[in-house]
């Protein structure tokens, strides 16, 4: 009984989202209300049971770990917001965060995003695929060259690159549309046969 | 006779695990003959022989991630083989962690260079040197945009993406907001920042704030307008939807970190006839934005659009040194591919990260 509820729950909240393909109604509100507010409150109580408490209020009040007093400090810096007196605090844990990303995916980034791509960049000229993989490397790396005039043979080259990164994005499409209408077939199949039955 | 000649051809090495935190000893042995069954026994100085684990004749290595750093262990295989058991010699090693990954120097010597160009050319641009930076479409189509949800008395959209602070794509959305924020208030116009991470509105709410402030109008900033959603990905999206079709924003942008959630955003947005600029570095979204929004900032043109908006010297000098390194990289594939042409692998070899 309970799972033909939440079938019929499901499968209305379902109808509710898709109403919005014609245009904005009352059904539409409700469902994204009912969405929004749900999945804050979960994600409220994720936050607490799966990062709060097992990261910082065990490891600190039960296992007696005193370095996490330092990201405690932080936390409570950034609730200081709610205080406007004392808000400006908030800026110190935000400096924080903001610094020891860019560090620390610094190395990250340079080891993935740079050194090990070019390295697989790094291929014999000896089939046209290979060669049409450089030439694609080469250019559109020069299309993303910021601090030089696109003009003459860079800025030819930097036209292919762009061609190059067009073709990329075409196919990308193509790809994640393939993938987004097997969403709605599953959708699709939710809905008329989960909820009801004709397939 | 047999069991001498069968410890003969097994030798077995132990040494502390190289490039790593400590707390790892690595074994080594090979055996020219076969074995139905093998295991590692350990023991410290003043203790007893221990099983650790089982081997088998194709491996060649074992790794102990289970030592107290400076303590010494001794450690002895144990075959047994179709003529009876046979043990190897007793080997020992200390493990201890190593300050520097030899695997990585190449990785050192790039951020070297690559800092290097940055702070050489944020030195030049502090010292008056006028620094070039390309057109950027999209980013000259800031300031129109937001011209033009002025004119049509609508406010201006900004979402940051999904991802939280420790993203550089939202960094580098907040920094674009900045500016965003500033025009619209010396033009009087609202600007709406649905946020789907507390600490992404915290950020926001502040430089929004401090935008309001460097135009001169603080009394008309209001932080309301920058709020919290959710965290959850579709419900972010579908809220920023209800908020398209309701608030009817002018101009929207769409800078940040995106996922699955980018058309259904950019495409709400098209059909409210709002003008739409997105940059974002994520490769698979860019082909919706490249679709459905009038302009894009496509992957590091959205990081250089900051540095193009203020034409401050640190970020001039930033975009200036990262493409030197760029340029560094360029030429290493070039050079890399010619060799490789030829059957050699120096550059790409060196290239290795470990």
């Amino acid at each position: 009984m309970v799972q033909i509820i939440g079938i019929w729950v499901a499968s209305l909240l379902t109808l509710c989202i898709f109403s919005f393909l014609y245009k904005d109604n009352p059904f539409y509100k409700f469902a994204e209300h009912l969405f929004v507010g749900v999945s804050a409150g979960y994600w409220a109580m994720y936050s607490w049971y799966n990062i709060l408490v097992p990261n910082l209020g065990r490891p600190l009040f039960i296992e007696h770990e005193f370095i996490l007093v330092i990201p405690l400090i932080l936390g409570i810096l950034m609730l200081l917001r709610l205080f406007p007196k004392v808000g400006w605090l908030s800026r110190w844990p935000l400096a924080f965060i903001v610094g020891m990303t860019s560090g620390y995916y610094l190395v990250t980034f340079l080891q993935t995003n740079a050194l090990e791509q070019a390295r697989a960049t790094i291929i014999p000229l000896n089939h046209i695929n290979n060669i049409i993989l450089i030439i694609g490397v080469l250019t559109g790396l020069l299309y993303f060259f910021f601090s030089t005039r696109h003009k003459g043979g860079i800025g030819f080259a930097a036209r292919i690159g762009r061609m190059f990164l067009m073709v990329a994005f075409g196919a990308s499409f193509g790809y994640t549309v393939m993938a987004r209408i097997s969403l709605l077939i599953g959708r699709m199949y939710f809905l008329l046969g989960e909820w009801l039955h004709i397939i | 006779m047999i069991l001498l000649f069968l410890i003969a051809s097994f030798s077995i090495s132990a040494y502390d695990t190289p490039n790593d935190a400590g707390s790892s000893i690595t074994l080594k042995f090979s055996s020219s003959l076969p074995f139905i069954s093998g295991e590692v026994m350990r023991k410290n100085s003043d203790g007893e022989f221990e099983r650790m684990a089982s081997i088998c004749s194709s491996d060649s290595s074992w790794m102990d991630n289970f030592t107290v750093d400076g303590v010494e262990y001794f450690y002895k295989i144990v075959l047994t083989t179709e003529e009876g058991i046979v043990t190897s010699e007793t080997v020992s090693a200390v493990s201890s962690p190593q300050w520097f990954h030899k695997g990585r120097t190449i990785m050192l010597v790039m951020v070297i260079l690559v800092c290097g160009f940055i702070l050489f050319f944020i030195r030049e641009a502090r010292g008056g040197k006028e620094l070039y930076v390309r057109p950027i479409a999209g980013i000259e189509a800031l300031d129109e945009a937001v011209g033009r949800a002025t004119e049509l008395g609508r406010p201006i959209m900004f979402i940051t993406g999904i991802m939280d602070m420790d993203d550089l794509q939202t960094i580098a959305g907040i920094t674009i907001l900045r500016r965003v924020a500033k025009k619209a208030a010396e033009y009087e116009a609202q600007v709406l920042v649905p946020t789907s991470r507390s600490l992404v509105m915290t950020a926001a709410q502040e430089t929004v704030k401090e935008a309001y402030y460097d135009a001169g109008r603080p009394d008309i900033f209001n932080p309301d307008n920058i709020f919290y959603l959710t965290d959850d990905q579709f419900g972010f999206a579908a809220g920023c939807d209800g908020i398209m079709v309701r608030e009817k924003p002018g101009a929207i942008f769409f800078m940040g970190s995106f996922y699955a959630e980018s058309l259904i955003l950019a495409e709400t947005g098209h059909s409210t006839g709002a003008i739409q600029i997105a940059g974002t570095a994520m490769p698979s979204q860019l082909p919706f934005f490249v679709t459905a929004c009038d302009y894009t900032l496509i992957g590091e043109e959205f990081f250089a659009a900051s540095a193009y908006l203020s034409r401050d010297p640190l970020q001039l000098g930033s975009l200036k040194g990262q493409d030197w390194g760029k340029l560094i990289f360029f030429a290493l594939i070039v050079v890399g591919t010619v060799l490789m042409t030829f059957g050699i692998t120096v550059i790409r070899n060196i290239l290795m990260v470990r």
